[in-house]
């Protein structure tokens, strides 16, 4: 596909393009650009990743890295009530248990929506409807896919508020959300989220606006669920930390691209992107006193209208003029494999990759 | 303070009333014309001082009334507007009443409740009346002389009924020794010693003074009889108890009046009253222009106010329904006064600089031209009282050869006065009379040519008794120029200028002699009038008071009033009076059907 | 709950009471200062000293003005007896006095027209929620479009233009020029048709101002709330966007409507003056405007606390309605 299609453009077609994936989630050379009047937002550009089930995947990034817009482009919620101003323009693929999805009828993808594909948002709090509540909010959401009464979806509420950690379940249920106290809305959110059993979990930044103590708790529930249910999470953070423990696959996102892309624990013990050891060293280490960012990430984000040329990231990057001939401005940079399921964009060699890391970046650690 | 300027957003209320106006105009020239035939209108002046279409008069039929204005009351002891004591004749009769009859007869008095005008003694101190057989009230009982009597006495109880005209006080108690019926002590509260009922047939005043114009007040809506079993005190004037051919059906103030036959009333009993209409109706409006179009379209038959319509309807009226208009003059004059205590106008010669240096067309312009406005006034007595001259008596010359504005004149007569540069005044004008403040305007452009810079001081038009009417406010703040209108209560010298001229009337406070005239001949001439009975002497005196007024120069006249009225094509046997200040004269209005 | 209730209902009676004693001033005492002679503009053209003297007896005008407040408050819970020339008339409770100019029991006239008014405000708002809220609603889901141009064009127009030119206009084009209704009023006791045609006009004058505030209200509340994060969250659920929009964004945006509502029928049921002026409606705004030009002071004093009581009643409705809709604010 060369041209930038809008969903729905081909509905009921079947795509040619490609065969369907065998992953449970396959994301081709995804693309969401806004028209906008100072130019277009190119805030994901080429983005592909796969994803089975009872894997979870970590997508880092710093805010406007694109990391939320690829989210809520899965769930298709970038067509979804978009009243009067420019449609975002989308392209690529998302195969999900074999359907794809950006070139399905809307309505069947909004079926999905909830189902088969749910999300918990950052801030519980404006992400609950403050007028009606947990328990409405969540029989709302069982029985738009379940045809069972309001009793029995009412009898699921308060199941899931158990499941989910929520002393006094049934009392609770008729609570509202200004009645709940942060951790307890996230798991509210959750819940609503599980409601339904949905493959596959997407969870844009659960733990930011809670407490550290709620932080750890809230992901201990999303990990034993994810076992329980045996879905496919993806947890969306700025923050490695938050996915450390959790994630089975990593994928660093830098001006809605993917600059490294692997196992876990291959991008924590050997990342191979300046980028990545940007993130890493700014995450919060609990077991070092002193908070040493030693190679901190200078600068803020690019803009996405004019993404710099060559490698988006040279401007921060210390190590820009370590490739010759000024190739860091001029050419992109492509994934290439810097190790087993592990991937990396970046101009300098390998070699000399793995040399800073070794020598300057991981002993500051 | 003393400019007024535009603000924004008046400016775009103008704007819009202009767009409006515009609309109007057009919308409602679908109307069609009438052509004069039986079921059209009469013409344009038919009705003005001559009976319109009287043949086509059928009984019975709604007559309804428009206004933007009720009455201050329909008490007939506190009524003082003339749209209430001319629609008072419907629901009450005097002793003698207004002859039935267009233009100057319409003036001329009639016995109504009274056999005859009554038999005068005493050199003009005893007057003595008898009533008429068959006149009842509403409820069927006779109309006695005790009734008149009492009517007349409520006059004495200012404490409770204000507002009406008290001539009769004046007249028959000037010095105010009766203290009125409600605190009258004697069992029947009849007290009144001026007045005897020797019997229910007869009434006899007794004046302690004679008063040439003794008729006039006994004519007066104020002299009506008033039960004393049904007097409602402050309260009578949303119900008064009907002794005419109709009574109050309902009446809530400020929304509508209704008047139906009084099966009592007995034609035979009244020479007067034709009562041809089975209904009279008054419906009340708060929009001006909304009722002129209702009246355009037909749905009411007359305005109540009777003094002419609004601008916008005005000019549809005389482009597309001319026929229904007539154009009296209403008995008005509108005019500038100076008064005497604020300086330079203490000097005669100060006075003339401005009447001279007026321009008086312009000034007729902004009173809405010749036809809306009037002819421009020449002196101070209104065409309509006996001994008026009209624009022959132009002392000034005013609507001659100074029609424009003498400025070489007025100049010569500064000089005269000590002020050859001009000096600095003061305009006082009515800030809710659009028109007032126009001739304010119009008056303050002419005089700056001569020298005089006047400021407008617009003042709020409610309290015009407290701030015109007080000569100390005046001295204090100045207002050496004051623009007012004037028109008699009754046709007489007396009746117009007594209030405005003779310094017995120089009050603290709702005072009307504004040029605080302190003149002994005038003084005199007005004890000589009230005192003579001859008709043609007292036209004569008449006549020598309004030239000595103009003589004092304390007067700027703009107009001689005229008014545009609407008479709907249903109206039968219609016509102005002189009585009523030019208005129709309601109390024989007919329909031309019965439906 | 109930001391809350009391606080409230404490400090509307101490605002009562301030605004009454506003307009006590603004009508006869500031005038007196300014030297203006109020007594005297009550008598007729022939000013009797001995009149202008008992007017100013009868209306009390040399009592102070807290013996005045005092004396209207009586009259409001056990009625009073007014004394003057030998007249005596007692005023049976609620007393609000007899008018000045044409004497008549205040209370009986303030009922009388209140229905008037009644029915135009809410007979209006009727017509402007149902109009400018769809009319807002819908220029916010199809932002940008020539729909919504138009329509805040129309509503831009309907806001700055003044009632009696949308009025006057209504009326030369629907009631003089086509003719299709009559536009008098008519009880609706008389004929409830007539009723309809008379208050038609007045309602379409009134409800197009209003419609187009709320409209414009509607319509950036509307976009605001589609921006909220629970309206995503309804998305994800799989809502369709018709139950999106009715039942979660509608909800939110109904919030500042109410409010506004509210005020603006509490401000309304006072008396919408140039509306019942234009259409010559016989309403309590009607009333007031000629009670101000006539300085009947009785009447003034009834409109002001009837529309005070309307505004505070007003916001008392919308502060429960408010606690239906939005649970946050229940009060505990």
């Amino acid at each position: 596909m060369t041209e930038l299609s809008k969903s729905g453009a081909a509905v009921g077609e079947p795509t040619t393009a490609s065969p369907a994936p065998t992953a449970f989630l396959e994301v081709r050379d995804l693309k969401v650009h806004f028209p906008t009047d100072d130019g277009l937002v190119k805030s994901v550009d080429g983005l592909s990743f796969q994803l089975e089930k009872g894997k979870t995947l970590g997508i880092v990034g710093e805010s406007g890295s694109g990391k939320s817009v690829t989210s809520l482009g899965i769930l298709g919620l970038h067509t979804a009530g978009q009243y009067g101003k420019r449609k975002p323009q989308i392209s690529g693929e998302i195969w999900l248990n074999g359907t794809e999805l950006l070139s399905a009828d809307p309505d069947e993808v909004r079926k999905l929506r909830g189902r088969e594909m749910a999300m918990i948002f950052q801030d519980p709090l404006s992400a609950l409807h403050p007028y009606y509540t947990i328990g409405a909010q969540i029989v709302e959401a069982y029985r738009l896919h379940h045809d069972v009464s309001k009793k029995a979806a009412r009898r699921r509420a308060v199941e899931m508020l158990d499941r989910v950690g929520i002393p006094q379940p049934d009392k609770r249920v008729d609570n509202y959300p200004h009645e709940f106290s942060g951790g307890m809305r996230q798991r509210a959110m959750i819940a609503m989220a599980l409601v339904n059993n949905p493959e596959l979990l997407i969870a844009d930044e659960p733990t930011t606006a809670l407490d550290v103590t709620v932080q750890a708790q809230i992901l201990d529930l999303i990990r034993d669920l994810q076992k329980e249910f045996g879905s496919a999470v993806i947890i969306i953070t700025h923050d490695l930390g938050v996915v450390a423990e959790l994630a089975d696959d990593i994928l660093v996102m830098y001006a809605g691209r993917c600059v490294e892309r692997g196992p876990a624990e291959k991008v924590f013990d050997e990342p191979r992107h300046p980028y990545t050891w940007g993130l890493l060293g700014s995450m919060p280490r609990l077991d070092r006193e002193q908070q040493e960012r030693l190679i901190p990430v200078k600068g803020s984000p690019p803009s996405l209208i004019n993404v710099p040329s060559g490698c988006a990231f040279n401007p921060r990057c210390p190590y820009a003029d370590v490739p010759k001939d000024n190739v860091t401005r001029t050419v992109r940079p492509e994934l290439t494999e810097v190790g087993s399921r592990h991937w990396a964009a970046c101009h300098m060699t390998l070699e000399q990759r793995e040399r800073i890391w070794t020598e300057e970046i991981a002993p500051k650690l | 303070m003393t400019t007024q300027r535009t603000s924004g957003r008046r400016k775009q209320a103008l704007a819009a009333a202009a767009v409006v106006a515009g609309l109007l105009t057009t919308a409602a020239c679908g109307g069609g014309k009438d052509d004069g035939g039986e079921n059209g209108a009469a013409g344009f002046n038919a009705a003005n001082n001559k009976v319109a279409q009287a043949s086509l008069v059928k009984k019975g039929g709604e007559l309804k009334f428009a206004s933007t204005q009720d009455a201050d009351s329909w008490d007939t002891t506190r009524g003082y507007y003339g749209f209430m004591w001319n629609f008072s004749r419907y629901y009450s009769r005097q002793l003698l009443t207004y002859k039935a009859a267009p233009g100057a007869a319409g003036a001329e008095l009639t016995p109504d409740l009274a056999t005859d005008m009554g038999q005068v003694s005493d050199g003009g101190k005893t007057y003595t009346f008898h009533l008429r057989d068959g006149i009842t009230w509403e409820d069927g009982k006779p109309i006695t002389s005790k009734d008149i009597k009492y009517g007349i006495e409520r006059v004495w109880a200012q404490d409770v009924l204000s507002g009406g005209p008290i001539y009769l006080k004046d007249v028959l108690d000037p010095k105010g020794t009766y203290k009125g019926p409600y605190k009258d002590t004697s069992k029947d509260h009849l007290g009144l010693k001026a007045i005897d009922t020797p019997d229910d047939k007869t009434i006899v005043f007794h004046l302690p003074k004679p008063n040439s114009d003794f008729l006039q007040f006994v004519a007066l809506t104020s002299a009506s009889p008033v039960r004393q079993d049904k007097d409602t005190k402050s309260q009578y004037g949303l119900h008064p108890f009907s002794s005419g051919p109709y009574k109050f059906q309902s009446y809530s103030p400020g929304k509508s009046l209704v008047l139906v036959r009084n099966p009592n009333w007995k034609a035979s009993s009244d020479p007067v009253r034709k009562a041809y209409p089975d209904r009279i109706s008054i419906k009340f409006f708060t929009n001006a222009n909304d009722m002129d179009q209702r009246l355009l379209a037909g749905d009411y038959d007359l305005d109540l106010a009777q003094t002419g319509m609004s601008p916008q309807g005005r000019t549809t009226a005389l482009k597309s329904h001319k026929a229904n208009l007539d154009n009296p003059v209403s008995g008005y004059i509108r005019y500038a006064v100076f008064p005497q205590s604020v300086k330079p106008f203490d000097n005669i010669h100060c006075r003339k600089a401005v009447i001279y240096g007026a321009d008086h067309v312009s000034l007729q312009t902004a009173r809405g031209g010749p036809v809306a406005g009037g002819d421009i006034g020449t002196n101070m007595l209104p065409p309509s009282v006996p001994g008026a001259e009209g624009q022959s008596y132009d002392p000034y010359e005013i609507a001659g050869a100074n029609k424009n504005g003498n400025v070489a004149k007025a100049k010569e007569e500064l000089k005269a006065c000590g002020k050859p540069n001009g000096f600095s005044t003061t305009i006082a004008v009515r800030n809710n009379k659009p028109v007032e403040v126009a001739t304010a305007e119009s008056l303050q452009a002419s005089l700056k040519k001569v020298g005089i810079n006047a400021q407008i001081d617009q003042y709020d038009g409610s309290q015009t008794a407290g701030i015109i009417g007080s000569p100390s406010n005046v001295k204090k703040k100045g207002y050496g120029i004051i623009i007012m209108g004037w028109g008699p209560d009754f046709p007489s010298v007396q009746g117009y200028g007594m209030p405005l001229w003779d310094s017995k009337y120089i009050l603290q406070s709702g005072n009307n002699n504004y040029g605080l005239i302190k003149d002994k001949t005038i003084d005199g001439l007005f004890d000589q009038f009230v005192t003579t009975l001859d008709e043609s002497k007292k036209k004569q005196i008449a006549t020598e008071i309004n030239h000595k007024v103009m003589e004092g120069g304390w007067y700027l006249p703009f107009t001689f009033e005229k008014f545009i009225n609407w008479r709907s094509s249903r109206l039968a046997n219609v016509y102005t009076s002189n009585s009523y200040n030019g208005m129709y004269d309601f109390v024989n209005l007919g329909l031309k059907s019965s439906k | 709950m109930l001391a809350y209730l009391i606080r409230r209902l404490f400090a509307a009676a101490v605002m009562l009471v301030v605004v009454i004693l506003a307009v006590f001033c603004i009508f006869f005492v500031f005038p007196k200062w300014a030297g203006v002679d109020i007594a005297s503009s009550f008598v007729g053209k022939q000013a009797d000293p001995a009149a202008v003297e008992a007017v100013r007896a009868k209306l009390g005008l040399d009592d102070p003005v807290y013996s005045q407040v005092w004396e209207f408050f009586k009259g409001i819970f056990v009625g009073r007896t007014y004394v003057g020339g030998g007249d005596v008339t007692h005023c049976a409770a609620p007393c609000f006095g007899y008018s000045f100019r044409t004497e008549q029991a205040v209370w009986p006239v303030l009922t009388d027209r209140f229905p008037v008014t009644l029915g135009l405000a809410l007979g209006a708002a009727v017509l402007w929620l149902v109009f400018g809220v769809a009319a807002g609603v819908l220029s916010a889901l199809k932002r940008g479009s020539l729909w919504d141009r138009g329509a805040m064009v129309v509503a831009l127009a309907g806001v700055s233009l003044p009632i009696y030119f949308t009025g006057l206009l209504s009326l030369a084009i629907f009631a003089y020029g086509l003719g299709w209704i009559d536009g008098q009023y008519v009880p609706i006791g008389d004929s409830f048709s007539g009723w309809l045609g008379g208050m038609l006009l007045p309602w379409i004058t009134l409800a197009f101002l209003y419609a187009a505030m709320y409209a414009r209200i509607t319509r950036a509340t509307m976009l605001e709330v589609l921006g909220e994060d629970y309206i995503r969250t309804a998305r994800a659920k799989g809502l369709k966007e018709q139950v999106v929009i009715r039942k979660h964004a509608m909800r939110s945006t109904l919030t500042p409507i109410l409010t506004m509502l509210g005020m603006d029928l509490g401000a309304l049921i006072g008396g919408a003056i140039l509306t019942e002026t234009t259409f010559s409606l016989p309403g309590l705004g009607q009333k007031v405007l000629d009670a101000i030009k006539n300085q009947d002071l009785p009447f003034i004093l009834g409109v002001t606390l009837i529309t005070s009581l309307a505004v505070l009643i007003a916001n008392l409705v919308v502060d429960i309605l408010y606690a239906v809709i939005d649970p946050r604010v229940r009060l505990a």
